[in-house]
């Protein structure tokens, strides 16, 4: 694994300030992404883990302490494309194609044309879409669409993939599929990913590294480093090991009041 | 009296042909949706036939359907002045300058909030005003020809038009900006690639409520002083004549414009608007 | 409530737009008048005269409130609310008219709703007629209705009142059977389990959930009605009304006249669509169903 952070987070603090009186979303924060890593963020609503991935991808700003992605700021960043975002529902324009909803993002940047298709037809091949380029959104299911919301984000190369529970509308059969999927991918592509889950085995099936995170205010509990192997069928989930870790993360929950009562 | 036996009967018929396609084996097929209104519609103009001259109803008071049909067929040459007056240079032009402006607008004023907090609520204050009100302020500035109708039009066709394009630009959600702001796009991309595509089925929404408003405005508004042509006018100077049969073919005229003008702006809609969950039923 | 600074900034560049062109379009009279009489106007002087016309192609705002106001509360504090040259008067034919049509045409409305939602004839041969009828431009009618009922012997405040009812009928039968249609299946089928017949679904049920729906046809209907009668006004050269006012502003050249009678049918409408507005938010307050 490569040493070189690509997000360097250092007592982050992000304080809402709301009708109700001000909303400590995230304190303290202090977290090192390096490249190549898979990081999973775990916690229950409102333990700032999507809030997080926003601010790394500047789509909100810090009130304190300091976050830097590929040793720049957020914004800065965010203009150099540094990263491709992908959200909990597809979010494809039903007026275009598959292939021109993945072309998208190439056009806002400039791409030129022969290039632009050279990129969809990697991405397609990638995601295993090759076939549906020309269908429109609503002719692809829950699955596929959100797939195809994967390949958009990969169409231009970012180093850096965000995920926000991408997978959590789907039911669980489509969702290990997509889980052993996005894992093949990670391995042939050696992007750096932060993915926002609120399951536990996903979490620890995907993940190098996972941050278990708790509300009130939002802060991270614990940082598991896996143990796991890189390549990994979905039986591993029936291992002692994997059980270990997903007790583990449990453990962290617990000690973050996930499981209280409001 | 067999006119009234006539009209008894065909009404019966009528109905029992509906009550039995409506709740049949195939009643949810194109054809028998298209078949019941149709015999319904036929139904009427039957009855209306029949009753009239059954009853001996004055002409002058209703017409029966045949003799309207003997009056349109014999003015084809009036109704069809009457059309381009009205419709094609009064109702058209309005609706376009109407329309136009009112789209041009909404998106100029789009980069600022806070006019249209302040635009929306004087917009909707102002489409529900009787706007016809205003034709004979727009006759004393623009003259009696078709252009004083092309601004009673304008002036009808603009809010609800502002109002529903303004809405149209606000259609898309927070996700939707968010990813163009990962792309660190630019205003104007997001205008384009994003918003106006989105806008498009609220953007028709208004186009086609303005059909409507276009061609009631053009024709209110020769009520109040036209030249010796138009839809209106024809219909005003007939109801003092007591010639209701010429009223009722321009009427007639004037309702196939309306529909069949609603209906080109519709199969437009289709064909822009082809991914809306509306349009794909 | 931060909507007020940016309405009050928009309502008042419409004000200042409104000065400023009144100066312009009314200024080429008063140049005219001062050659006849050979003198020069300065400028604050032609604005002056430009804002007091008699017959200004554009009356100034301040012209119309006066005679708004000179027409209604001055009037009603003399204790002439209703003579003749009162706009309380004209208000009140007009509004006795709308108010008598949209009755009928909410009542007619409803119950065709009611009949269309319950019975499939009703549906499939009515329904695309009520929907296509929102495309032709019912208004045109107008002035046969109530040359027709003329001749009959219907006169004065009842034709107008029928266009008034079709103007508002089909908008509510529209909104309705959409509302009555609104819950989903889900809620259906629960009524089913309790073996609940046609009647308890559509009071318990049906009716609740169209409130919303009834509330919006209801100010469109409102509108539409008003807009009727006023038209209703127009065919037979009628003097009572202000629709017969706008006319015979329109016929004697007394602009200020148009205008005042066009703003209280503005004023008129937005107190209605208004009233049905306060009417719809306790309803739907009370009802639980507020936005």
């Amino acid at each position: 694994m490569n040493d070189s952070p690509v997000i360097e987070a250092k007592n982050l603090d992000l304080t809402f300030e709301t009708n109700d009186g001000p909303v400590h979303a995230l304190k303290g924060v202090d977290l090192t992404i390096n490249k190549g890593d898979f990081v999973s963020f775990i916690g229950p609503s409102g333990c700032g883990k999507t809030t997080f991935l926003r601010v790394i991808a500047a789509l909100e700003h810090p009130t304190g302490g300091t976050i830097t992605v590929n040793g720049m700021s957020p914004d800065e960043a965010r203009r150099q494309r540094a990263y491709g975002y992908v959200f909990q529902a597809a979010g494809l324009y039903p007026w275009r194609t598959i292939r021109d909803n993945i072309r998208l993002p190439l056009e806002i940047m400039g791409f030129p044309k022969a290039e632009q298709d050279a990129q969809i037809d990697r991405v397609l091949d990638l995601v295993e879409l090759r076939g549906f380029g020309k269908k429109f959104p609503w002719q692809l299911s829950g699955g596929m669409q959100q797939r195809a919301s994967i390949a958009r984000a990969l169409a231009f190369d970012a180093d850096l993939l965000l995920m926000d529970e991408p997978f959590g509308a789907l039911d669980e059969i489509v969702r290990d599929h997509l889980n052993e999927q996005l894992l093949q991918l990670w391995g042939s592509t050696n992007k750096t990913i932060g993915f926002v889950t609120h399951s536990i085995p996903e979490a620890v099936y995907l993940s190098t590294k996972i941050v278990v995170m708790s509300p009130r205010p939002g802060r991270i509990t614990d940082v598991i480093e896996s143990t796991l192997p890189r390549e990994r069928p979905l039986d591993i989930r029936d291992t002692p090991e994997f059980l270990e870790i997903a007790h583990r993360v449990r453990e962290g929950l617990r000690a973050g009041h996930a499981y209280d009562d409001e | 009296m067999s006119w009234v036996i006539f009209a008894i009967v065909f009404w019966a018929m009528g109905y029992w042909a509906n009550y039995k396609l409506a709740n049949g084996a195939h009643s949810q097929s194109r054809l028998v949706k298209l078949a019941v209104p149709v015999i319904f519609g036929v139904t009427i103009i039957a009855v209306w036939e029949g009753l009239v001259r059954g009853l001996n109803v004055p002409h002058v008071i209703l017409p029966p359907p045949s003799s309207i049909a003997e009056r349109f067929a014999s003015s084809l040459d009036i109704l069809w002045v009457d059309f381009v007056q009205t419709f094609v240079k009064g109702a058209l032009s309005g609706y376009l300058i109407g329309c136009g402006s009112a789209f041009i607008i909404a998106v100029l004023i789009d980069r600022s909030p806070f006019l249209q907090r302040g635009l929306l609520p004087v917009g909707n204050f102002i489409a529900a005003l009787p706007i016809v009100g205003t034709a004979p302020i727009l006759v004393m500035w623009f003259g009696f020809d078709w252009q004083s109708k092309a601004a009673v039009v304008v002036a009808m066709v603009f809010f609800p038009m502002l109002v529903n394009t303004v809405q149209g630009l606000a259609a898309t959600d927070k996700m939707q900006r968010d990813l163009m702001a990962t792309y660190s796009a630019s205003y104007w991309q997001s205008l384009f690639k994003l918003r106006l595509p989105a806008a498009m089925p609220a953007v028709f929404n208004g186009l086609k409520i303005a059909t409507t408003l276009a061609l009631i405005g053009a024709i209110v508004a020769e009520f109040f002083g036209s030249p010796i042509k138009g839809m209106g006018f024809r219909i005003s100077t007939e109801v003092g004549k007591l010639g209701l049969d010429m009223v009722w073919a321009e009427i007639s005229v004037a309702a196939l414009a309306g529909s069949a003008f609603y209906g080109v702006v519709a199969i437009i809609e289709k064909g822009v608007t082809f991914w809306h969950p509306s349009q794909r039923g | 409530m931060r909507s007020i600074l940016p309405i009050l900034a928009v309502v008042s560049a419409i004000v200042l737009l409104w000065y400023g062109a009144a100066v312009s379009m009314n200024s080429k009279w008063a140049q005219d008048q001062a050659k006849r009489a050979d003198v020069e106007l300065s400028f604050s002087e032609l604005v002056a005269d430009t804002w007091s016309q008699e017959r200004p192609r554009l009356p100034a705002p301040h012209q119309v409130v006066s005679e708004l106001w000179k027409s209604t509360g001055e009037m009603a504090l003399k204790g002439r609310a209703f003579s003749k040259r009162s706009l309380i008067f004209h208000g009140w034919i007009t509004l006795s008219a709308t108010m008598l049509g949209f009755v009928i045409g909410t009542g007619a409305g409803i119950l065709l709703a009611v009949g269309i939602v319950h019975y499939r004839v009703m549906d499939m041969s009515v329904m695309p007629w009520a929907i296509a009828s929102q495309t032709i431009p019912i208004l045109a009618i107008a002035p046969m209705i109530i040359v027709v009922l003329n001749s009959i012997g219907v006169q004065g405040l009842v034709p107008k009142a029928i266009i008034s009812a079709y103007l508002s009928f089909f908008p509510v039968v529209v909104g309705m059977v959409k509302g009555l249609r609104s819950p989903s299946m889900d809620q259906l089928d629960l009524l089913r389990t309790y073996s609940a017949g046609v009647n308890a679904t559509f009071w318990k049920l049906r009716l609740p959930s169209s409130m919303p729906y009834l509330f919006t046809s209801l100010k469109i209907g409102m509108a539409a009605s008003l807009v009727g009668a006023i038209v209703g006004e127009l065919p037979t050269g009628a003097i009572r009304g202000l629709g017969a006012r706008m006319l015979t502003g329109s016929y004697y050249g007394q602009t200020i006249q148009i205008w005042s009678a066009l703003f209280a049918a503005a004023i008129l409408a937005a107190v209605l669509v208004g009233i049905i507005g306060l009417i719809e938010r306790s309803t739907l307050k009370r009802m639980g169903m507020s936005q």
